[in-house]
């Protein structure tokens, strides 16, 4: 989605829904990513229901927008099979 | 087959929700709105009405799940009272902002302390900044239609909307209510069709966090909404009265054609003031009657209209701002400032907690108007 869509009001839907998804891009707010280990996973589809963000993707296994991606680590707390893995990705300077 | 019932003002409402073919009811039971959801609750048990009742631990959660129906594309009701009301408060400005068109029924009850069972306005005029549109019935026949014109408005700009009854006066009192053919309503109301719903195969996150660059444009998107739902509602009304034969309008005239000063009052009360109306008519007096059948958004046009043909404006209120005055006296006022005829405009604060609102009591507050002074706030009856 490029951001050039929205120049003014009426570029926007009318309420908050796809604003959050296209305009801002939770992705950048990330501390920590979850990592996917695919041979633990069941399938199970518990981590796509649990995302607040709505940016797991469920096709045969769950697949992750990293631009909307927060980091929030819900995923990995709930996935019963310890699949999702979070990574620091603080860069120290 | 229109048919007619002897029915109260609550079961009106019932009704209206009934026909207008609710598909999701949350409510929780409060005095004096109880009986609205008691039918709807029987109207969904026995089959009448193909709807979901969702029996809920307050009103809060009533209007959150409300909010959640019309988020999944389904056409929401429900109804409250007064402490009710104000317990949904946080999630009326959810049901707005979010732009989900649900229909509420709100029996106007005084607040406490002291409990307090009876009608006034306070209640729903606490709500005016949530963005709900705001229609203020004065029979049990307004009452039933409305809610089906409210459905249709309020789907069609996307906000949820409020249809006010007074307590008892309305709520409780048997009235002839005729309600017209099933098919003629469907057609008048077709089913709620937004264009943004949760989908599973499109999710997306609902009223997600928004950035300062973009709140405000949300927030003019409402706005925008309000002034078209002036046009809509209005649109509506045309409609259903060429449907079903009954008009209300946004600001109701009554005898105003001639009319050399005007009485402004929202409720149930103004069906007392037509008849006063009709009596100091025969006293000689050229006096007529604006009801304010819409509070938001504002008729600030026909106020302004109405107010450079007169001389003299009395406006009627069932509630206070306190530290102020009356609020349609104080809105109205408001909408003046930009007229070019500003008559001098009297506010008279009655009837707060259920007190009687008789024909003597308007004749009455019409006959200070002519010797008070403009800058006094009025309470008209309080003993002292
Ligand atoms: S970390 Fe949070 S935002 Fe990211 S995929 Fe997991 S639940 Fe969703
Ligand atoms: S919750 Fe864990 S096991 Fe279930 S689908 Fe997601 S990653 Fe796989």
């Amino acid at each position: 989605m490029s951001e050039a869509k929205f120049r003014g009001a009426h570029d926007l839907p009318p309420c908050s829904i796809s604003v959050t998804h296209e305009l801002t891009k939770t992705g950048n707010w990330r501390n920590s990513k979850p990592v996917f280990h695919k041979e633990k996973c069941i399938q199970c589809g518990i981590c796509w229901k649990v995302c607040p963000n709505a940016c797991i993707k469920l096709g045969e296994y769950p697949e992750w927008d990293m631009d909307y991606c927060k980091g929030c680590a819900v995923c990995a707390e709930e996935c019963p099979k310890d699949a999702i893995e979070m990574e620091d990705e603080r860069v120290m300077v | 087959m229109s048919t007619v019932k002897v029915i109260t003002g609550n079961h009106a409402a019932s009704f209206g929700a009934r026909d207008s073919r609710a598909e999701v009811i949350a409510a929780y039971p409060i005095t004096p709105q109880t009986q609205i959801v008691e039918l709807l609750s029987e109207f969904c048990a026995d089959g009448t009405l193909k709807a979901k009742f969702i029996k809920v631990e307050s009103e809060h959660s009533a209007m959150a799940a409300c909010i959640g129906a019309s988020a999944a594309g389904v056409r929401a009701y429900t109804a409250t009272s007064a402490h009710g009301l104000a317990l949904m408060h946080e999630m009326l400005h959810w049901a707005a902002n979010g732009r989900h068109p649900v229909v509420m029924a709100n029996v106007n009850r005084a607040m406490g302390p002291p409990w307090s069972i009876w009608t006034d306005q306070n209640d729903s005029l606490a709500q005016r900044d949530t963005g709900w549109l705001q229609f203020y019935c004065e029979s049990n026949q307004e009452v039933y239609d409305t809610t089906m014109i409210a459905f249709k408005a309020c789907e069609q700009v996307l906000l949820p909307g409020m249809l006010v009854l007074d307590a008892f006066i309305l709520s409780h009192t048997y009235e002839p209510v005729e309600m017209p053919d099933q098919e003629l309503i469907d057609e008048f109301l077709p089913p709620f069709d937004p264009p943004y719903k949760m989908d599973l195969d499109d999710a997306r996150a609902f009223g997600a966090l928004t950035t300062p660059e973009w709140y405000m444009e949300l927030r003019y998107l409402i706005q925008e909404a309000h002034e078209k739902a002036l046009v809509t509602v209005r649109e509506v009304e045309k409609e259903f009265g060429e449907t079903f034969g009954r008009y209300y309008g946004t600001l109701e005239l009554y005898r105003c054609d001639d009319a050399e000063e005007v009485i402004l009052i929202a409720g149930s009360t103004a069906s007392t003031a037509k008849d006063a109306v009709d009596i100091m008519r025969k006293g000689g007096r050229k006096i007529g009657l604006a009801r304010i059948k819409l509070f938001r958004p504002f008729p600030n046009e026909e106020i302004r209209d109405i107010a450079s043909r007169v001389n003299k404006m009395i406006v009627i209120d069932r509630n206070v701002s306190f530290g102020n005055q009356g609020i349609f006296f104080n809105e109205i006022k408001a909408s003046l400032y930009s007229a070019k005829n500003r008559p001098p405009v009297y506010g008279f604060v009655a009837g707060l907690g259920g007190r009687d609102m008789k024909i003597d009591d308007i004749t009455g507050i019409v006959e200070q108007a002519d010797t008070c002074d403009i800058e006094e706030i009025l309470w008209w009856g309080v003993k002292l």
